[in-house]
């Protein structure tokens, strides 16, 4: 007799928990040997917490009153609970603070494509360290992340949350006309962000600009090209990246990071340096992360912040193709 | 920089291009040849769907399906119709370039000289509407504020309004005759679609130098887009 579960959620046997299991210490002890600590938080928060860090992208799907009419909320991602945690229980001591976490998040679906609503993220945040060295940092873990899992054939893509809010501003695109490019820009359709622009009465060069700019992706000298299509809002952006992308290179960890001015990340929170993370064995993305210098402040404590998440499952099947294709060349 | 090219040039053999058959089928083939794609074997009669040529793999499929391939990464890259990307906008993949050709509008339609679309909306409040595109109706009408019932069908939708299965369509007309043959004519138009060249979100950042060569070449094949 079968007894169904929701959909966007499964079961794990004991063949895969196996190799998850592998999977998760490999990952923590990458993560506590550089001083990550792991922490565990309740599924179940506050909505008005959730709420705070990102009113709008990262809002839980699921909320719910609990037997004294209080509005409870399944996590959207843990983020913000530890930026609430850190808020709260270390108050009094010095930062920077370094946490881990392996843990699951709760994400609304479409019903049919195959999307998890309950996922399982791995990932550190770095809270108290301001860029370009915190950035540093966390990149460096990721990458000694995913060496751990197996995939030396990922590649981190880093670009700026900032550059085209402040692109648009600069071009005089406000409000409603701002959004609609920005929207256009995070699903990058790119025949739409031209459309949007010229709609909202800017010249069709700036707006060539503004595409040309998302199409830059690759090594130091994309920066070089961006400044070429200059503005104040690219200088800046491309001043902050390439401060990041030097330090890496400093330690000697910039050779799968890629420069990617086309990179947006739909979490409100973001600020500064954005990541994702590929790998070539798979159409999806791994996870992601970033700078959220403004988020610890609306838990009423100013510190700059940054970190990753990589979805385990994404990992786990990357790790089984990039094994299978190593079978297949031999 | 020498690093970062290394670690960059990594590849998974040829890129796999997901090609339309039907309606966009013979000039996408016509501009992937001006863009020095070799397309000839595609040509013939062969009943392949996966063709090797000038280092690159075609993979051939319905149009509506393109995005579900691209967008898991089974092909990285593809072309078509913007009716297909509007329907399955949910599908997150990259939408490069418009290749301008396969023009045709989606329309709404009814019964020429025949009242009956707005009467059902002055007195019932509602109007029926069959389509083979129910995101795109749904959000047309929503965007104009007008409530409708939805009529999703499969087969010749111009069929739906000629025996009372709704009071009109929404539909792709290219030159408007099977329109004009089944006695139905253009009431409103939603939107101006042609073929477009997409990319799987992970291959356009890991093989960028491969698809941005072919962007520019189809730019230029498909006379910059206009």
């Amino acid at each position: 007799m079968i007894h169904p579960i929701p959909p966007g959620t499964r079961d794990v046997l004991p063949d895969e928990m196996r190799e998850l299991r592998r999977l998760r210490a490999a990952l923590i002890e990458v993560f506590e040997a550089r001083g990550y600590g792991e922490v565990a938080t309740p599924a179940i928060e506050y909505d008005e917490v959730m709420a705070r860090g990102d009113g709008r992208a990262a809002r839980s799907a699921y909320r719910f009153f609990d037997e004294s009419g209080e509005l409870l909320a399944l996590r959207s991602d843990m983020t913000v609970p530890i930026a609430r945690l850190v808020a709260s229980r270390y108050a009094a001591s010095e930062p920077p603070h370094r946490l881990c976490y392996l843990a699951s998040a709760y994400r609304a679906v479409r019903p049919q494509r195959g999307q998890m609503r309950e996922l399982v993220q791995a990932g550190v945040e770095l809270i108290g360290a301001p860029a370009p060295e915190g950035t540093v940092e966390v990149i460096e873990v990721l990458e000694a992340a995913l060496d751990a899992a197996g995939l030396e054939r990922a590649v981190i893509g880093l670009g700026d949350a900032d550059l085209y809010r402040q692109l648009l501003e600069e071009f005089g695109v406000e409000g409603d006309a701002a959004d609609a490019v920005l929207a256009s820009l995070a699903t990058h359709d790119l025949v739409g962000i031209e459309e949007n622009l010229l709609q909202a009465g800017i010249a069709s060069e700036q707006a060539e600009t503004c595409v040309a700019l998302t199409q830059l992706r690759g090594g130091k000298e994309i920066l070089e090209q961006a400044r070429g299509l200059g503005g104040a809002a690219v200088e800046r952006a491309t001043a902050r990246l390439s401060e990041t992308y030097e330090g890496l290179e400093r330690r000697g960890a910039a050779d799968r990071v890629q420069i990617d001015l086309g990179l947006l990340r739909d979490l409100g929170y973001y600020s500064g340096a954005i990541l994702e993370v590929y790998d070539p064995a798979l159409g999806h993305v791994l996870g992601g992360g970033g700078r959220y210098d403004g988020l610890m402040q609306r838990f009423g404590v100013d510190l700059p912040a940054a970190g990753f998440a990589l979805y385990l499952d994404r990992v786990h099947t990357a790790q089984m193709e990039e094994s299978r294709r190593g079978g297949g060349d031999r | 920089m020498s690093g970062f090219a290394a670690s960059r040039a990594r590849s998974d053999g040829p890129l796999k291009l997901a090609v339309p058959r039907g309606a966009l089928f013979a000039e996408t083939l016509d501009v992937l040849d001006a863009a020095g794609i070799d397309t000839s074997e595609l040509r013939g009669d062969s009943r392949s769907l996966i063709f090797e040529t000038s280092g690159m793999t075609l993979v051939t499929m319905r149009p509506s399906d393109v995005p579900t391939y691209v967008e898991v990464g089974a092909a990285d890259i593809g072309i078509t119709g913007k009716d297909v990307l509007l329907e399955q906008s949910d599908r997150i993949v990259y939408e490069l370039l418009d290749l301008g050709f396969g023009r045709c509008r989606m329309v709404l339609a009814a019964r020429t000289g025949n009242d009956r679309l707005g009467e059902a909306q002055r007195r019932l409040g509602m109007m029926r509407i069959a389509t083979k595109y129910p995101r795109i109706a749904e959000r047309y009408f929503e965007s104009t504020g007008r409530q409708i019932e939805l009529i999703e069908v499969k087969g010749s939708v111009e069929l739906a309004p000629l025996v009372g299965l709704g009071d009109g369509i929404v539909d792709l007309v290219a030159t408007g005759r099977t329109l004009e043959e089944n006695g139905l004519e253009v009431r409103e138009e939603i939107v101006e679609c042609t073929a477009r060249f997409v990319a799987n979100r992970v291959a356009h950042k890991l093989r960028s130098a491969e698809i941005d060569e072919l962007t520019t070449k189809l730019r230029e094949a498909s006379g910059g887009g206009e």
